[in-house]
């Protein structure tokens, strides 16, 4: 029994981190908001150098070798940042079913309505049933569907007409590939939740009123400790649920649920108070809050909202006979 | 990372497994918080004792098996599991005890820690009183140097004390220095309970069993060697314990799984008969909590057994196992529907002890100032 990650899986996480704050800082995000793409300028190929996008891939095939349980906490530093990159879709999803050395692929599978990122990607990995297909970008017909969060940038999706997917992956590959997803946003939306988390916790340091600053007052400190509190306790489900994939656990997918229901609950209950402690500066559009709380509440809904993933676990430990 | 168990581990499952299944009394026994019930449990401590699975993770001098931390948490799982009796020497062995093992002189420890095990002495906590609940750095009760007998002369009045009336010791702060600030001059002394000038009084808990004490101290004389650590030095000595009481010891995992188990069970029975058809999903959020405990105890073991020491952390443990442990059986009353109101419904006393979760070893209102201020640094007031 040994419940940690590895020094090399935690040096892949700072590696990580060193990379997204050099090449993802708050300005990146504010630049995606806008842009023609929605993503940043320099991240994805800065990942991509260093072997993150392809990770999952066996190395014979030039990928890393790696597993989710080393990419986890990579997925948690890109929600740190609120990285616009689909690091999730890419390399958790579609890299291990699709191969290694695409230029960017995005993915629609499991309870997912919107695919992000399509109209950059190359080809999309598409959920057919218990088939997995993927349609090559000159056979997807786009529609935009605005998101809330402008760096998000979703498409409803329209392969019936075309000829060109082809199917990939073995038969238990889809329900993975569903899995490694739910697990890839949950392990975001900690990320996204650490960064409410921390931001907040300054600001309340720093501003002031009554003469005292805000953080000194029991009703900001108990909103923010039920905050560390809510991540205490949703971090290690996810980390199980990771554990699970990689060992091949009958119960994996139930695990997954239990930390997608953990985590979205606790990155929104994170964006709540973040808002409520940052008051009228946090309301503010100029203020860049908002990029971290719209991605919260577009992830905590996109391929199953916490209810979903209830139950799904409802389904697995109430209903057995 | 491997979550599973190795095959010592797994052997010492089955070890404790076989011995609970072959022990276990069938009938459950009265309430360890009676004085008839207390008789009962210690009987049971007995039993416990003498196969030595009292104090597992002591050593054999003691009573122990040496056990380690996973093999704790093992024991702790097969206990709740098996539906063993309540442990009315908690507040000795779980709290108490590691405080001994960390600032008892050797003679203290070979002269309290066997029969602590045993339950030969049973101990309970003097630390609250009327005036000093939540601000416990505001006691009052004195202890004064008596140097013609060489010891000291304690006097006041504790409250709140759990099982006072049915134990023989208590161990508890006393104000040794006057003209010390709050924190500074306290002492943290083991005082027997017959000791003359000392009084005890039962009273009624929340369910009307006689689990609480107050414990009137008139000038009762205690001998240096019942000081614990250093003169004055007895906030930093009980701190030590309230480290174990809010975290790792005194409340572990297998007590959630297992109400998450009965609670699932109570599912199967009556969910379909719900009114609220919301309770499927808080029957299974409250056995994700369960389950989130669980996994989050063995990250804590795994980073104590590498040497990492257990700090204000154990602020956000409290805070949610005592919470969970409310929604547990908030739930459970919630299904049973008008059975809620019977006392025998089997999860009625279990519902008003849960909500003493929130109040003991520090209210979680105290926890949350602790995580806001020590763990994410948020400034004092």
């Amino acid at each position: 029994m040994r419940f940690a990650f590895t020094d090399d899986q935690l040096a892949l996480r700072d590696a990580v981190r060193d990379l997204l704050a050099k090449e993802c800082p708050p300005s990146e995000v504010a630049e995606a908001w806008t842009n023609a793409t929605g993503r940043t300028t320099r991240a994805w190929e800065a990942l991509r150098a260093m072997g993150v996008l392809d990770a999952l891939v066996p190395e014979a095939d030039g990928g890393l070798g790696l597993t989710v349980l080393d990419l986890v906490l990579v997925c948690e530093e890109a929600g740190r940042v609120a990285l616009p990159e689909p690091l999730v879709e890419h390399a958790v999803v579609a890299a291990p079913v699709v191969g290694a050395g695409r230029e960017s692929l995005t993915a629609l599978v499991g309870a997912m309505s919107f695919v992000a990122y399509a109209d950059t990607a190359d080809a999309v990995l598409v959920q057919d049933d218990d088939r997995l297909l993927l349609v090559p970008a000159p056979a997807l017909v786009l529609e935009p569907e605005p998101s809330v969060d402008h760096a998000r940038r979703v498409f409803t999706l329209d392969w019936s007409a075309s000829d060109a997917a082809v199917e990939v992956g073995a038969s238990v590959a889809c329900a993975e590939a569903i899995d490694r997803a739910t697990l890839g946003r949950a392990a975001y939306l900690l990320g996204l939740a650490q960064h409410l988390l921390d931001a907040t916790v300054e600001y309340a340091s720093t501003r002031h009123q009554f003469g005292a600053p805000i953080g000194s007052f029991q009703a900001i400190k108990h909103k923010l400790a039920d905050v560390r509190i809510a991540l205490e306790f949703a971090r290690p489900l996810v980390y199980r649920a990771a554990s699970s994939i990689v060992v091949g656990d009958p119960a994996a997918s139930v695990h997954v649920s239990m930390g997608a229901a953990q985590s979205i609950d606790a990155a929104l209950c994170a964006a709540r108070h973040a808002l409520q402690c940052h008051g009228a500066i946090g309301y503010s559009y100029e203020h860049d809050l908002h990029h971290w709380m719209k991605r919260v509440w577009t992830l905590a809904r996109a391929g199953g909202d916490a209810s979903w993933h209830r139950e799904r676990v409802a389904r697995a430990i109430l209903d057995r006979t | 990372m491997d979550l599973t168990w190795g095959p010592a581990e797994e052997a010492f499952r089955a070890e404790a497994r076989d011995w609970l299944a072959a022990n276990v009394p069938a009938e459950p026994l009265p309430s360890g918080d009676t004085r008839e019930g207390f008789a009962r449990h210690l009987e049971w401590e007995r039993r416990l004792f003498d196969a030595r699975w009292a104090v597992v993770s002591w050593p054999q001098r003691y009573g122990g098996r040496d056990a380690s931390l996973w093999e704790w948490c093992i024991f702790e799982e097969e206990y709740y599991r098996a539906g063993a009796p309540q442990r009315v020497t908690q507040n000795g062995i779980f709290l108490l005890g590691p405080t001994l093992f960390a600032f008892g002189t050797p003679a203290q420890q070979d002269r309290f820690l066997p029969k602590m095990a045993s339950g030969e002495e049973t101990w309970c906590q003097g630390w609250s009183e009327p005036d000093a609940g939540s601000d416990l750095a505001g006691i009052r009760s004195t202890a004064v140097r008596d140097d013609a007998a060489s010891g000291w002369r304690l006097s006041g009045q504790k409250t709140w004390t759990t099982r006072g009336a049915f134990c023989t010791h208590l161990f508890g702060l006393f104000r040794s220095d006057p003209s010390a600030e709050r924190h500074r001059g306290l002492t943290y002394f083991l005082v027997p309970l017959d000791t003359p000038g000392v009084t005890v009084r039962g009273f009624g808990r929340l369910d009307g069993d006689e689990g609480f004490a107050e414990v009137f101290l008139d000038e009762a004389f205690v001998s240096d060697d019942m000081i614990l650590g250093e003169l004055h030095e007895g906030w930093r000595v009980a701190m030590a314990t309230t480290g174990s009481e809010r975290g790792l010891t005194l409340r572990s995992p297998g007590r959630f799984t297992a109400t998450a188990d009965r609670l699932v069970e109570l599912w199967r029975n009556l969910g379909e008969d719900a009114s609220d058809p919301g309770l499927r999903h808080q029957v299974v959020q409250a056995v994700i909590d369960a389950e989130a405990y669980r996994l989050q105890t063995l990250a804590t073991v795994t980073a104590l057994t590498d040497g990492a020491s257990p700090g204000a952390e154990s602020s956000l443990t409290k805070v949610f196992w005592s919470e969970l442990d409310v929604r547990l059986h908030e739930i459970a009353l919630a299904l049973l529907g008008t059975a809620a109101e019977l006392e025998d419904n089997g999860w009625a006393k279990g519902h008003q002890f849960a909500l003493s979760g929130p109040i003991y070893a520090g209210t979680n209102e105290i926890q949350r100032n602790v995580i806001a201020e020590r763990v994410l640094g948020l400034p004092r007031r």
